[in-house]
């Protein structure tokens, strides 16, 4: 079968075989947010920020398949409170300063709690102590600001197809680490894509700061998901 | 027995602090002291960020001139990354960043003369406190609160046009500037509806000079001796002695006018000026090295720039400052309550400048960036709307931050502060068998008079030791502690 039938919220969608939910969704003009989700790059199902309800059960819809006749449920008050409540723990468990991040109104967590309108978070702040790594020539990697989402472990990669980003330590000690060759043979485009691939403020490229006026950064405009809703 | 009044907080400044009064059993007044009683730490936890983010991290000190703090550390890391010691950029990024300043200068200086300062003009000094607040301006003076109101929106909309935002924008970046004016922000500043356009801008600060100068012929006997003391003066000037808010060389005179520093490149303060750590404030106490601890503190702010200057370049402003300098016959001004019509002269010098600058091409061209070869260190100085700033910087091979050193303008006027408050509590307290409102109001009219911002100028951790002392009931010291 080459098209698939489905709904989303009762919205009559049709998928391509294969298509993730996220996927269809979005050629059918509906938003679901993701976080560590990039086009392009194998999708991981990390932050469970796409996560909808299928049958009964919660998805993620970042790594489900559609199948024909799947009903999706994805804006319904409890699937948002949750989502919301994902955005509030990211921020209580890093050290989010948004104020001088220089990745603020490009950065996609900020943009989600403003969506979200995230005011005050439910849960305590844990403040944990982060360190920085300034020492990769073309990166300034701030592990205050990494949500885990594992996206520069799978899109970055050398030439020879190696991956330059990794998993250290384990559970809530996790961080990530960086192959030291690979990170500092580097150059400017590629330190730019990584750059680009972090959804937040961790992985920012050296010597080039607050390029983008504010008023014409990616979010400034209008609310992430927005050009979706728009079409 | 003798007895300490306090008056805390000191009310309408920028931030928190409060005043020690001693009086001695004859109700002489023996010792005062200005205490900054809040702390920040900018200049520790600025270490270890990328060079880039300081000029959009340390501006969080402060709310009122963040501009100032923006700048300031921008021209830092111009240095860092070569691009001049703040005559190396591009003319549309140079004139952005001034077109900025000035316009945070000219809001700043409204704030404080219409919402800070006219109720003790208006009112009296020791009118009731119940209308002696920016809102009995507003009830009993309209125009001329509305008038403080829309000059500040004025100048706030200079710096959102030019930074991005109101307040805390990402304009200045080392090297130059993220964006150009459009030509329809430069024609809605010049031709916008009354009020905002700034041919009503300089006329509104001229209406402000002749209130001030008006009240000042009326009660020239107070404006004239209240706080009256020697001091020496520093501020940047051009390099030709021109009064230059945004960039040029570092000029101190002594009270009597003769230069003490002259054409000192500030890449070289240190080499001119030390701070002293004193127990009692997280205030610091700058000094000029050639003249010691004890005698080399100096004033900066208005009073300062315009004792410290040879002329102003914009016509309205220097007939102005003509007629300033003559009233001292060509002296240095001592008269704390002078600093009010000094900043008048600079709110007017400062609309003028964005007339100016509003009128030249190169605001809207898109030559933004320079850079040159990396160096390690660098210091950036601006003439904030209180003062002289300093930012001083490191940077490590892998960008990083190590030192940061803020001299910030408050807190260059911390011993004349002191001294303005000591002159006042002794001339108005002393002998006094009841204090009234009004006497310890004369006390915080003389701090206004530096238009202090106590939030940005607390910087002496690590230095300053906690002295904790207990006193019995009469009086009598019975332990110290030191930490």
């Amino acid at each position: 079968m080459s098209e698939m039938k489905f709904t989303i919220d009762g919205k009559e969608c049709a998928a391509k075989a294969g298509q993730t939910i996220v996927e269809a969704a979005r050629d059918n003009g509906v938003y679901i947010p993701t976080l560590c989700h990039y086009e392009g790059i194998k999708p991981a199902g990390a932050c469970r920020i796409c996560t909808v309800r299928v049958g009964g059960r919660n998805m993620a819809a970042c790594t489900t398949p559609v199948t024909n006749g799947m009903i999706v449920e994805n804006q319904t008050p409890e699937l948002e409170d949750m989502r919301k409540s994902i955005i509030e723990m990211l921020f209580v468990e890093g050290n989010h300063m948004c104020p001088v991040c220089e990745k603020s109104g490009n950065c996609e967590l900020q943009a989600l709690a403003y969506r979200y309108t995230m005011l005050a978070p439910r849960f305590p702040y844990l403040w944990p102590k982060r360190g920085v790594d300034a020492s990769i020539p073309k990166l300034y990697k701030d592990g205050n600001r990494c949500i885990q989402c594992l996206r520069c472990v799978r899109g970055v990669r050398a030439a020879d197809g190696r991956k330059v980003f990794g998993l250290v330590n384990r559970g809530g000690h996790v961080r990530i680490g960086h192959d030291a060759e690979l990170a500092n043979a580097l150059g400017d485009e590629e330190a730019q894509r990584a750059m680009d691939l972090c959804p937040v403020g961790a992985l920012i490229r050296k010597g080039v700061g607050y390029a983008v006026p504010i008023g014409k950064r990616k979010y400034d405009g209008a609310p992430i998901g927005g050009e979706l809703e728009r079409a | 027995m003798g007895r300490k009044i306090t008056i805390e907080p000191v009310t309408r400044v920028e931030g928190h602090g409060k005043v020690t009064i001693q009086l001695d059993p004859q109700g002489q007044v023996t010792d005062t002291r200005f205490h900054i009683v809040e702390f920040r730490g900018f200049e520790r936890f600025v270490q270890g960020r990328p060079y880039w983010e300081a000029p959009v991290l340390v501006q969080r000190l402060c709310g009122i001139c963040p501009v100032s703090h923006h700048l300031a550390a921008a021209k830092a890391m111009d240095v860092i990354v070569g691009a001049g010691t703040g005559d190396g950029l591009t003319p549309t990024a140079e004139k952005m960043r001034r077109l900025m300043h000035y316009g945070q200068m000219f809001q700043s200086h409204a704030l404080h003369f219409f919402h800070l300062v006219s109720p003790d003009l208006l009112f009296g000094i020791d009118a009731d406190p119940a209308i002696r607040n920016v809102i009995g301006v507003a009830i009993h003076h309209r125009d001329l609160a509305v008038q403080g109101v829309m000059m500040r929106k004025f100048g706030q909309e200079i710096i959102r046009a030019t930074a991005g935002k109101k307040i805390h924008g990402t304009g200045a970046v080392p090297g130059g500037i993220n964006k150009c004016l459009t030509p329809g922000e430069r024609d809605e500043f010049l031709n916008g509806a009354d009020p905002l356009n700034t041919a009503k801008m300089i006329e509104w600060a001229q209406g402000a000079l002749d209130f001030f100068k008006g009240y000042h012929k009326k009660n020239a006997a107070f404006i004239d001796s209240f706080a009256v003391f020697p001091s020496s003066h520093l501020s940047l000037v051009r390099r030709d002695g021109a009064l230059d808010l945004y960039h040029g060389v570092l000029r101190a005179v002594d009270s009597g006018g003769k230069k003490i520093l002259d054409d000192v490149d500030y890449q070289d303060y240190l080499k001119y000026i030390g701070e002293e750590v004193r127990s009692w404030s997280y205030m610091k106490f700058p000094y000029l090295r050639s003249l010691g601890k004890a005698g080399g503190w100096y004033t900066v702010g208005p009073l300062a720039r315009l004792n410290t200057c040879d002329f102003i370049p914009s016509p309205l402003a220097q007939k102005e400052f003509e007629e300033y300098r003559a009233y001292t016959k060509g002296k240095p001004n001592h008269m704390s309550m002078h600093m009010h019509w000094a900043r008048l002269i600079e709110l007017l010098h400062s609309a003028e400048m964005i007339e100016e600058l509003l009128n030249d091409a190169d605001l809207l061209k898109n030559d933004l960036l320079v850079k040159g070869s990396r160096r390690s260190e660098g210091v950036g100085l601006i003439e904030a709307p209180r003062g002289t700033l300093f930012h001083h910087y490191r940077v490590n091979e892998n960008d990083q931050i190590v030192m940061a050193n803020l001299i910030v303008s408050t807190t260059n006027n911390n011993e004349p502060m002191n001294r303005a408050v000591n002159y006042v509590a002794k001339e108005r307290l002393n002998g006094q068998k009841e204090i009234s409102e009004g006497m310890l109001n004369a006390v915080e009219v003389a701090i206004r008079c530096y238009d202090p911002c106590l939030s940005c100028a607390t910087h002496a951790l690590g230095h300053m030791p906690l002295e904790v002392t207990l006193i019995d009931a009469e009086g009598a010291t019975l332990h110290v502690r030191h930490k």
